[in-house]
């Protein structure tokens, strides 16, 4: 109860999470008016990203003092209100989200211009609400707010899908929404009005313990409630509700690499171990015994979406099963229930995040400079573009979890928080993940580099993609290596979470 | 005398009901249309402007009614014209009021014959609506109930579409076989009650079981078709596809509400242990009418078609959290009213802007307009996520609040109302969809007026204010609906007594 208190009196109410929240929506707001002068677009979109960075970044060391920000913006009902708040957990999402933006920013100017692209103004109108709501779901302080901005990102990601307007794009984007919304309504608002009926509140705590349950709650609801939050937060791509992200890829690069890397996937995986931990917490989780079968139940998600990543020739199909199989990492730690545990999974939302927008950022290159989708085709086109593969190498390490890259940090950690769970089964999931990912990730890289280029096909005239493309990718995999040698930055910030 | 507190000053309850009369009296001698047009606004507006003090000086605190007025009209009968307002009447009579001006606004260039006839029967109606929530002697409700019907057969069977005679005949058959039930038992009421109409002096007697039932199954069917109810629905989907835009507004916006607000005002109150006994059949017919409402709309290819079986699963919410009996249910179902009124009349003007230019209701006829429209297509998207409870917007706050009083009565009612709302979701990201990317759009289509955008916006403005901060349409109905709720308990109270040896 120590930690209750002392965080109580460390509350800051503070009207700088309204304006970083504001900061996308005026962003996108801007981008709509300037559709016909694209450079003042461009540079509305790359503000707003560079502005919204600046913001959550000043935030950083106050939090990482123990501080936490709070913003209440209306109230609706006694006990539920859309209310903002900034804490460590919070701040990890807001961080990924905001400078990846930026990187995505200059990347998509680069891939939608090189593609020649039509809509470029409803698509970048729609890139900066997505932010907004990302960021309006990191800074939720309880379960009305967060399932808004959910709603919110589901509602303004569907153009982003469609965005080819063709049959398969429709496609796509109608499974898209039939699972987004499906699960949402029929999950989650009935998981929200039973909690609300059984507390009367949907506010967070601010201790990952405690929940808002009362301890005599009834344990066949409260398990049935957690089911409906691991299955109504579908965008964490939980099997068996994983299909909308393969049916999304139709849409263009930068978007694949929003979805997967920062708002859409991280939104769900956010969203569910954050109602996991503060709305259950880990008492009430351990005493029911819902963490290690969750952690099971999700480790079949893990293992079976590697096999069929193996089977995939579409660059984007087989990185879009990574991404399923590679959240549940995240929902696994979390579900451990052990300090290290919480901690690797929470900091493989960072990890994940930098090293699959590189890969993302490398297919969408590949795509731009050579029209290649397709993985056998790739042979030999390392030696043409050389910076591209190298990243991919690089963000593909750090999936594998190989040291000195990003993942490998989450690996050491979660290993270590499975040996202290004592549970021996969820060692051999992520031991058989690490094999089938070196299975799914290593032919790509190799083929590239000293795979025989085809006969008949000399790759004249392909070069590496536009400066604007080359330089986030490469960025971005460099932070998963600097991410890899200096992890303390974010295992500080899960480090306040855990307390 | 003691369930009324009578109005000294100016009497603004008659003011509001017979404005509106006075108006459409003055009208018939006006010429032309343009000034015709502009003397119903007038009025409408002016009315509108009247109902604001009923909000600002209500009395939150007392469950009487308040603003009231008792005038003794027909002494052989017993027969007063007795008028007042409380917690649950107060925002329809706010909601009829604000709505009118609007469908005056929306039928301006839309009505093209016969304008003075057109605008003297929707004031005629307005007088009536107002009327009805008002009236608290029951001879006096009925000639009002009654009242409504003509005028809206009118509306539907002069200024419909192509198959408004067949519509608006269905529509008087079905509403006057219900009120034809509904004279008989007010009638057995009125013998009861030794030769009295007051509606108030009817609650809380205790009539015995067979007789409430009785009494309540008279009602009940009255208001079930009016509201309407699965499997009374029937004559909607017609009436709406034929009606112009004003008619499928004051239709959806205000003459359904008349059912429900038939079950809160009668069925409750007065047949409180039928109420307890039939209450589960109803409950389950709501989740009829949800599921059923939202697979019927999704299949439609004529958005008024859409809307008006949206409605019908819309309304189930309302009664599933009447006849649950408990604060957080009857609260979120008079919200739910509300917004529904502002919500589907707000779409319901969309669809007719658009008929007015493409004289096409078909979804397909309007796919991909995104482009040519945009200001049309946004205002379609709000109400569109308003209608679908999409969070901060009008009717989650009432869908909430319905669903927190469902679950904490019944899980399984509850949990089976809750594929209702993903329907609701598919058909209007279904019709949303088509609207803005599906198709090749249409070159040449003109984006909304100033005088559109000025009918729209008041309930863009209603839509999010009550999205946001709910408290004022909320805390008027407190008292109210505690002591609705207290009518109810006292006599389940009461048959426990009795039926103890």
């Amino acid at each position: 109860m120590e930690t209750v208190t002392a965080l109580g009196s460390d509350i800051i109410t503070s009207s700088k999470l309204l304006v970083a929240l504001l900061v996308p929506l005026f962003g996108s707001f801007l981008v709509s008016l300037s559709g016909k002068k694209p450079n003042v677009r461009e540079a509305w979109s790359i503000a707003s990203a560079v502005i919204l960075f600046l913001i959550v970044a000043t935030m950083v060391s106050p939090v990482l003092a123990g501080k936490t920000f709070y913003y209440q913006l209306f109230k609706i009902l006694p006990g539920v209100t859309i209310t903002l708040r900034a804490d460590a957990f919070s701040m990890i999402f807001a961080l990924i989200a905001s400078s990846l933006w930026i990187a995505a920013a200059f990347y998509s100017m680069g891939y939608m211009r090189g593609l020649k692209e039509h809509a470029q103004t409803r698509f970048n109108t729609c890139f900066a609400l997505a932010i907004f709501g990302a960021i309006g779901v990191a800074f939720s302080d309880n379960l009305f707010t967060l399932y808004l901005f959910y709603e919110i990102v589901s509602v303004c990601t569907y153009p982003l899908v469609a965005h080819h307007q063709d049959e398969e794009a429709y496609e796509g984007a109608k499974k898209y929404m039939v699972y987004l919304t499906t699960t949402a309504k029929g999950f989650l608002l009935p998981m929200m009005v039973l909690i609300y009926v059984m507390t009367g509140s949907l506010d967070f705590p601010h201790n990952i313990q405690t929940g808002i349950f009362q301890t005599d709650a009834n344990g066949a609801i409260v398990t049935m409630l957690f089911i409906f939050c691991l299955f109504g937060f579908a965008k964490n791509g939980v099997m068996p509700f994983h299909h909308w992200l393969p049916g999304a890829m139709v849409a263009p690069t930068p978007v694949s690499a929003l979805l997967h890397a920062v708002a859409v996937v991280k939104v769900g995986v956010f969203c569910t171990t954050r109602v996991m931990l503060y709305v259950f917490g880990t008492d009430l989780m351990g005493s029911l015994n819902l963490g290690i079968p969750t952690a099971y139940f999700v480790g079949f998600t893990i293992v079976m979406a590697s096999v069929i990543a193996l089977t995939k020739d579409n660059l984007k199909a087989r990185l879009a099963y990574s991404t399923v199989s590679q959240l549940s990492y995240i929902i696994l730690g979390v579900c451990l229930l052990t300090p290290h545990g919480i901690q690797g999974g929470l900091v493989h939302i960072a990890n994940h995040a930098f090293a699959k927008i590189t890969l993302f950022f490398c297919a969408g290159a590949i795509y731009v400079a050579a029209h290649k989708k397709n993985i056998s085709e790739m042979s030999g086109l390392g030696k043409t573009m050389p910076f591209t593969f190298a990243a991919f190498a690089i963000a593909a390490l750090s999936m594998i979890g190989a040291p000195p890259v990003a993942g490998f940090v989450t690996k050491w950690q979660l290993l270590i928080g499975t040996l202290e769970s004592g549970s021996l089964g969820i060692l051999l999931v992520l031991l058989a993940s690490t094999l089938l990912n070196v299975g799914y990730f290593a032919p790509v890289v190799y083929k590239a580099f000293f795979g025989e280029r085809p006969a008949g096909e000399p790759y004249e005239g392909i070069k590496e993609a536009p400066m604007s493309m080359l330089v986030p990718l490469c960025c971005c995999s460099i932070i998963s290596v600097i991410l890899g040698v200096y992890p303390n930055f974010f295992m500080n910030l899960v480090k306040v979470v855990t307390g | 005398m003691d369930f009324l507190i009578i109005n000294e000053g100016f009497p603004i309850l008659s003011t509001l009901v017979f404005l509106p009369l006075i108006g459409a009296f003055v009208l018939m001698f006006l010429p032309g249309e343009n000034l015709q047009r502009i003397w119903a606004m007038l009025i409408t507006v002016a009315t509108a402007l009247f109902s604001i003090p009923l909000y600002t000086r209500f009395d939150m605190t007392t469950a009487k009614y308040q603003f009231g007025e008792h005038v003794s009209w027909i002494p052989s009968l017993n027969i007063n014209y007795t008028l007042g307002i409380d917690g649950i009447s107060l925002l329809l009579v706010l909601l009829t009021a604000f709505i009118m001006p609007l469908c005056v606004l929306g039928s301006w260039t839309y009505i093209e014959k016969r304008v003075k006839e057109f605008m003297i029967c929707l004031l005629i109606m307005e007088t009536a609506m107002l009327g009805v929530f008002m009236a608290l002697d029951f001879a006096l409700f009925y000639i009002l109930w009654e009242a409504m019907l003509i005028p809206m057969y009118l509306l539907i069977a002069i200024w419909g579409g192509a198959r408004k005679i067949y519509a608006s005949i269905k529509f008087f058959l079905y509403t006057l076989a219900g009120s034809v039930m509904m004279l008989v038992a007010i009638i057995a009421l009125y013998l009861t009650n030794d030769g009295s109409f007051s509606i108030p002096m009817m609650m809380g007697q205790d009539y015995p079981l067979t007789f409430q039932i009785w009494v309540f199954l008279a009602f009940f069917l009255a208001f079930a078709i009016k509201v309407p109810m699965f499997p009374f629905h029937t004559w909607l989907p017609a009436a709406h596809v034929e009606a112009p835009t004003a008619g499928s507004v004051v239709l959806a916006s205000i003459l359904l509400k008349m059912g429900t607000y038939g079950f809160l005002r009668f069925c409750l109150p007065i047949t409180p242990l039928a109420t307890l006994t039939l209450a589960p059949i109803v409950l389950w017919m709501s989740i009829a009418a949800i599921i059923y409402g939202g697979f019927t709309a999704l299949a439609q290819s004529d958005m008024k078609k859409l809307i008006a079986y949206s409605s019908v699963g819309h309304m189930g919410f309302v009664t599933l959290g009447i006849f649950f009996l408990n604060q957080q249910g009857l609260e979120g179902a008079i919200l739910q009213m509300i917004n529904h009124g502002i919500t589907t009349g707000a779409l319901f003007l969309c669809v007719g802007m658009m008929y007015e230019r493409t004289h096409s209701r078909e979804i397909a006829d309007h796919s991909g307009i995104a482009q040519n429209v945009p200001i049309f297509v946004t205002f379609l998207t709000i109400f569109s996520l308003s209608s679908l409870a999409f969070p901060a917007t009008n009717s989650f706050v009432g869908e909430f609040l319905v669903l927190a009083g469902a679950f904490s009565e019944n899980k399984i009612i509850a949990g089976a109302a809750i594929p209702g709302a993903i329907l609701a979701a598919a058909y209007m990201f279904r019709l949303l969809q088509y609207v803005l990317f599906k198709g090749p759009g249409r070159p040449g289509l003109k984006d909304l007026n100033v005088r559109e955008i000025v009918t729209l916006a008041p309930l863009v403005f209603f839509v999010f204010w009550i999205g946001l901060a709910p408290e004022p349409f909320l805390e008027v109905m407190h008292t109210s609906v505690d002591y609705l709720l207290g009518q109810v308990d006292m006599a389940k109270a009461g048959a426990h007594i009795a039926m103890a040896p």
